[in-house]
């Protein structure tokens, strides 16, 4: 479904990401690993078309999406969510949800139906989904950090997404939240048969929840396979563990 | 519970309009002319919030449209020979065209960038029709626009003013209460976020300035109709600045803020610069206490004032 080839970026010099490849199937889970500072955002920001790639290419249901607007790449059916918490901060719970809504149904044009009638059940359903519906009418700055990161979540699942990126969805919640978390990706990959696109830096989630593993470091992908072939990896041991020979998990 | 919370504001909305129709009954013309242009000013910086409170533009020249509008207008008149009327619809059009154009050339500048280049364009419209003596009249400007029987009156010329002001208010309210305007508010609390939920933001900005330049052409209009003049200092970049005060003062998050702001300062403008020559010192003072005590304007302390005794109860 989406095909990372070769994708390079560099800042002042700096290669933040360095002729990096991904290939994510219909349906599947991947996870992208690697040390802070690998380029694991900045790969989403090239995806996403948040920023230009430098070379490279990124296909999408077999078109070429290399070098597209972030509104046009969300338009082919790519949602995302952001690692540091990105909502509209003005607007209640209920609106963050139904404006992606909104503009995936085409209606930002419409300048005369109150949005009040529009895209209601659709909004309610995606907040009951998420478990959001009893903080409905807060704004959001009112929400705890976890519930902004599943606000975070269900802005992106407004996009009626086929393929969802999710960046470090489970930052700084808490255990319970971490939990409640994970069985909702659970839900929208099996449920919904959404394919997911996540980095995380929880071993224990990523295992759990992945098809396959892709590791970053310094910008370059060092391998792309299953959880079993990924863990015993010696690469891999090598960029997370400094060398020493335990077996990850 | 919307549905009666929406009818209460209907009915506050009636109410002031019954006593806005009745005001000329009352009250001689002196004060007819001076609600009449606290109106229109009033619209001007609602429109003029239709993209800075509520689109997150950084418009820093809106009186060139308001201006526009008005030449637009006096001029269809005075040259075209054709139905005063159409003056009315031809000034409005040629400000939203000019507030598209300025627009596409800004839109590309964020926040600062964009309000100060708007300021530089704006001044260069501003300087042409100062010079330019054989079109526009040059810094004479335009007086005694002859005007439709119907509305050269005083009162014939509130009550225009009257009802184009609270339909176009209702108007831009709707716009503002459509996925149109919450797209522009998603805009202005997280525009990278609003792209990402694939709004194209620029070009939704640019309707957005499109529109508030029709608007702010309309305020500029009606100033034709009651003042029955034009002149280039209508606008010079102080009277934009002057604007954008207003929509601070009066809460530039409430809808009604712009309004009750345009209101204080043309009375203040009205009032104290008859006492002394330094009104503006009086403004500067009111504007400062304001940024201190009411970082959200009057109507934004006003509403959550109410909301906490709401909550009390």
């Amino acid at each position: 479904m989406l095909e990372v080839t070769s994708l390079s970026k560099s800042f002042d010099g700096f290669k933040a990401v360095n002729n990096a490849g991904l290939i994510v199937k219909n349906g599947e889970t991947v996870a992208v690993i690697g040390p802070n500072g690998a380029g694991k955002t900045t790969l989403f920001n090239l995806i996403t078309g948040v920023i230009r790639p430098d070379s490279g290419k990124v296909l999408f249901k077999g078109e070429d999406i290399t070098g597209l607007k972030p509104y046009q790449v969300c338009r082919r059916g790519i949602s995302r969510s952001f690692q540091v918490v990105n909502v509209f901060p003005r607007l209640s719970v209920f609106e963050n949800v139904q404006v992606s809504v909104l503009s995936r149904q085409k209606k930002t044009w419409n300048l005369f139906t109150p949005s009040s009638r529009l895209a209601i059940a659709e909004t309610d359903r995606i907040l009951e989904n998420v478990g959001l519906s009893d903080v409905r009418d807060n704004t959001s700055t009112a929400l705890s950090h976890g519930e902004r990161k599943v606000l975070e979540i269900a802005i992106a699942l407004g996009g009626n997404p086929e393929f969802l990126i999710l960046d470090e969805p489970t930052a700084g919640m808490s255990p319970e939240e971490t939990s409640r978390c994970i069985d909702l990706i659970r839900q929208l990959k099996e449920k919904l048969g959404i394919t997911i696109l996540f980095c995380e830096h929880d071993m224990e989630i990523v295992f759990s929840i992945s098809d396959r593993i892709m590791v970053m470091v310094r910008g370059s992908t060092i391998i792309e396979g299953t959880c079993d072939e990924v863990r015993c990896c010696q690469e891999v041991q090598d960029a997370y563990l400094g060398g020493s020979d335990v077996c990850l998990m | 519970m919307t549905g009666s919370f929406f009818r209460s504001r209907s009915a506050w909305a009636i109410a002031g309009l019954i006593v806005l129709f009745l005001f000329p009954v009352f009250f001689d013309r002196f004060y007819v002319y001076l609600t009449a242009i606290i109106l229109l000013t009033g619209l001007c910086a609602t429109s003029l919030n239709f993209v800075l409170g509520y689109g997150g533009v950084f418009q820093f020249h809106h009186a060139v449209f308001y201006g526009v509008g008005a030449y637009g207008t006096a001029l269809m008149i005075l040259k075209s020979g054709l139905s005063p009327w159409l003056g009315f619809i031809v000034g409005p059009v040629v400000a939203a065209v000019l507030g598209l154009i300025i627009g596409l050339i800004c839109i590309r500048l964020s926040k600062l960038y964009f309000g100060m280049l708007q300021i530089s364009l704006g001044s260069l419209v501003w300087a042409i029709v100062y010079r330019w003596y054989s079109f526009t009249g040059g810094d004479d400007g335009i007086h005694g626009v002859p005007l439709p029987d119907i509305i050269s009156s005083p009162n014939g010329a509130y009550y225009f003013t009257l009802i184009v002001t609270s339909a176009s208010m209702f108007v831009l309210y709707r716009m503002l209460k459509s996925p149109f305007g919450s797209a522009l508010q998603g805009i202005r609390d997280n525009p990278v976020r609003s792209e990402m939920i694939g709004v194209n933001v620029r070009l939704q900005q640019l309707l957005a300035l499109t529109i508030a330049g029709f608007f702010g052409g309309v305020a500029g209009a009606l100033f034709v109709v009651v003042d029955n003049t034009v002149f280039p200092d209508m606008m010079f970049w102080t009277l934009s600045m002057e604007l954008v005060i207003m929509c601070l003062l009066g809460g530039w998050l409430s809808y009604l803020g712009p309004m009750v702001g345009a209101a204080v300062i043309v009375l203040l403008r009205t009032y104290v610069s008859g006492i002394t020559v330094y009104w503006a010192l009086v403004l500067g003072i009111i504007m400062m206490l304001v940024i201190f005590f009411l970082p959200n304007g009057v109507l934004g302390y006003l509403d959550r004032f109410l909301k906490k005794k709401a909550r009390a109860r």
